[in-house]
């Protein structure tokens, strides 16, 4: 691997609290003052960033998700250990810092640039880019005031990513806007990841993680408790967050040899004995479904304790993470009570596989209402994995089969 | 990126510093019908409540001066003038970092920005409104003598003592709220702490000195000498006055410098 484009070393940040704040401010002069406590909201995190590498942070609230990118950033100095980047580094931690009401967009876009420390000139020369980006017309030149929250946003996002950085780090924003303009946001994003920028971003949207990351980190209570691919974190953290509810269980993460990752976790009081997926009508087992076939799935599941609620739920994922459909059996208004240890139940799920070509996986949860949450007996991303081939049906691409036909009408006569 | 308080890093984000005062002189013009006007009237509005007041009382004092009906309101404005742009500095780097914590959390760029700004806005508020005294001093035909050309050096020194005290009081209420309530009552009794209403020769002898606790009190005075008394101001008192000034200014700097990585942590 090529030199890190953004190293971190150690980092540690601790917020301490003294008796009296005079004697915080003494503490800056060396004359020694205990403080009463301590709290260290990050500890110990390394990391090194690759040019053009994405890096995604995930964590519960208070994890130390922001104060690690503050500290990358620089608004908050650390209390050990040492970050350095080699070039710019632009922090898009809230949009629209230092913009003025009563400024018009193009002014605030002179301000706000200013307030990143760019230089007047470079500024005059990415203005029409900004306009155009931000794509407001003549409101661009009107107050701030006047614009509507989206076209805030706009403005506010065309300025803050004028300037190509080599390390950019994002802290929720890019749920920008309207759907068009996310995409767009998305679109710049991505191509300063190919120009070389080092990305770094929180979001709680674990669908953008899966897209854009090259890595995941995940933080708990400040420390840096696992870093890898994507799937593998953030199975492991939505594993994590339900056993937090519960106690017992501890996680298991299998890689498969298609690529593909097993996580399992839960309590065990039922268990998944066996998922199967057959063909609706010769009973066959399948490991591969054409398109538009009637297929089955089957669920056996083995009752270890007493337990009062049982809910199955699937999720459809595609090869890249997707959620392609989910639901349980609590939506559909099919809980099963009262249940006693040495039962089995069984589920079957009976649909037409109008799914693109591809691989896909179905990850059985057994918990006892629509969540996870409350009681997560057992969850397990990925526990079957099958190909989708199109055999007879004319080329698409997609993950959906639509009955769609053309109909083609010519006009006139030459 | 540097956060810390360095003349360097505010060069690099000149820009910014100039584009938020502007911003500060746009915030006053638009919307209200008298807009920049109200930073002029304020004062002179208050000249004119003493004036009324104690022109009686004080008027007798000032005799001698080439205009007497208006030389008490000339030497009100005089005093008023120094005070305002004083009293402006302290108060408005009280809250400087309070009132832009969100920016501070949020945006690295070196934090001696935000006093430059005050710094700036300050110091075009008071040409303004020296510019507006003047005219005053013309229509109650009074014109300035060339000791005016001490103005510079007595606004300069103003700034050095106010920054200073301002950004002391700044940073302790960043991190000891209740500085903030105390500032605005010790500024009350500045005021009257301070040759500026009343002429020194009222006071008691034994009190007099008193008045020279207070750093705004040579100010003051060299403000009126220049201004109405038409004589340079005691050089020996604003040489001394500035090595004052020059030691306040430099341990808020060092008190800035060392409260900053800190400072965020406690917005």
């Amino acid at each position: 691997m090529n030199e890190p484009i953004l190293s971190v070393a150690r980092l540690g940040k601790a917020y301490r609290s003294y008796k009296s704040e005079w004697l915080r401010m003494l503490s800056w002069f060396g004359v020694s003052v205990g403080y009463s406590t301590e709290h260290w909201a990050l500890r110990d995190v390394s990391l090194g960033v690759a040019a053009g590498e994405a890096i995604g942070i995930v964590g519960q609230n208070g994890a130390g998700k922001s104060t690690l990118l503050k500290l990358i950033a620089g608004t908050l100095s650390p209390s050990e250990g040492e970050v350095r980047a080699r070039g710019r580094i632009a922090a898009i931690l809230e949009l629209g810092m230092g913009f003025n009401p009563e400024f018009s967009g193009r002014q605030n876009a002179l301000h706000a640039t200013g307030l990143m420390g760019i230089a007047r000139d470079e500024v005059a020369h990415a203005m029409p880019e900004i306009e155009s980006f931000a794509e407001i017309g003549e409101y661009f030149d009107q107050p701030l005031r006047t614009y509507s929250s989206g076209m805030q946003m706009r403005v506010a996002f065309a300025v803050a990513t004028a300037f190509r950085p080599e390390v950019l780090i994002v802290d929720e924003a890019l749920s920008v806007g309207d759907a068009y303009f996310q995409h767009k946001s998305f679109g710049r994003i991505r191509q300063f990841k190919e120009k070389g920028t080092a990305l770094l971003f929180v979001t709680h949207g674990l669908a953008d993680i899966r897209a854009l990351c090259d890595r995941v980190v995940l933080l708990d209570r400040g420390r840096m408790v696992r870093e890898g691919a994507p799937d593998e974190v953030v199975d492991y953290y939505n594993a994590m967050i339900a056993e937090r509810e519960k106690t017992t269980v501890a996680v298991e993460q299998i890689r498969l040899g298609d690529g593909w990752l097993r996580t399992r976790s839960g309590t065990g009081e039922a268990t998944l004995a066996e998922l199967t997926l057959t063909d609706a009508d010769s009973n066959q087992e399948l490991m591969s479904v054409r398109v538009g076939e009637r297929i089955v799935l089957t669920a056996r599941i083995r009752v270890h304790d007493s337990i009062p609620r049982l809910v199955l739920g699937y999720m459809l994922r595609d090869r890249v993470g997707n959620l392609v459909w989910g639901t349980n059996t609590w939506h559909t208004g099919q809980v099963v009570e009262n249940l006693h240890a040495g039962e089995t139940v069984e589920y079957t799920l009976c649909f037409t596989c109008n799914l693109g070509p591809g691989s896909y996986s179905f990850s059985p949860a057994l918990v006892s209402t629509d969540t996870h949450l409350e009681r997560n007996y057992e969850w397990t991303d990925n526990a079957l994995v099958f190909e989708v081939i199109n055999t007879d049906k004319q080329y698409f691409v997609g993950t959906n089969w639509l009955d769609a036909g053309f109909q083609i009408r010519r006009d006139g006569s030459h | 990126m540097t956060i810390a308080p360095n003349l360097a890093g505010a060069w690099r984000y000149r820009q910014f510093i100039l584009s938020s005062i502007r911003a500060e002189i746009r915030a006053r013009f638009t919307r209200s019908r008298l807009g920049g006007l109200w930073m002029i009237v304020h004062p002179l509005a208050q000249a004119a409540v003493f004036a009324l007041v104690l022109a009686e009382v004080m008027g007798a004092r000032l005799s001698g001066l080439s205009s007497d009906r208006f030389a008490y309101a000339l030497y009100l404005l005089s005093g008023m003038l120094a005070w305002s742009l004083f009293s402006e500095l302290v108060t408005r780097c009280l809250t400087l970092f309070i009132d832009n914590g969100n920016l501070l959390k949020k945006m690295p760029f070196p934090r001696i920005c935000l006093p430059l700004i005050v710094t700036g806005s300050a110091l075009l508020n008071n040409v303004l409104l020296l510019i507006a005294i003047i005219v005053v001093f013309a229509f109650s035909g009074h014109v300035p003598s060339v000791h005016l050309v001490w103005m510079p050096a007595l606004m300069l020194l103003t700034l050095a003592v106010g920054l200073g005290v301002g950004l002391l009081v700044g940073v302790f209420n960043v991190f000891v709220r209740d500085v903030g309530q105390v500032v605005p009552v010790v500024l009350q009794f500045g005021f009257w702490l301070a040759p500026i209403a009343y002429t020194p020769d009222i006071v008691p002898p034994t009190l007099r000195r008193l008045l020279y606790l207070n750093p705004m009190t040579p100010i003051v005075r060299g403000y009126q000498d220049v201004m109405l008394f038409g004589r340079a101001p005691d050089a020996a008192g604003l040489a001394w006055l500035t090595v004052v000034a020059l030691v306040l200014l430099g341990a808020a700097l060092v008190l800035f410098r060392r409260a900053t990585p800190e400072m965020v942590d406690v917005l």
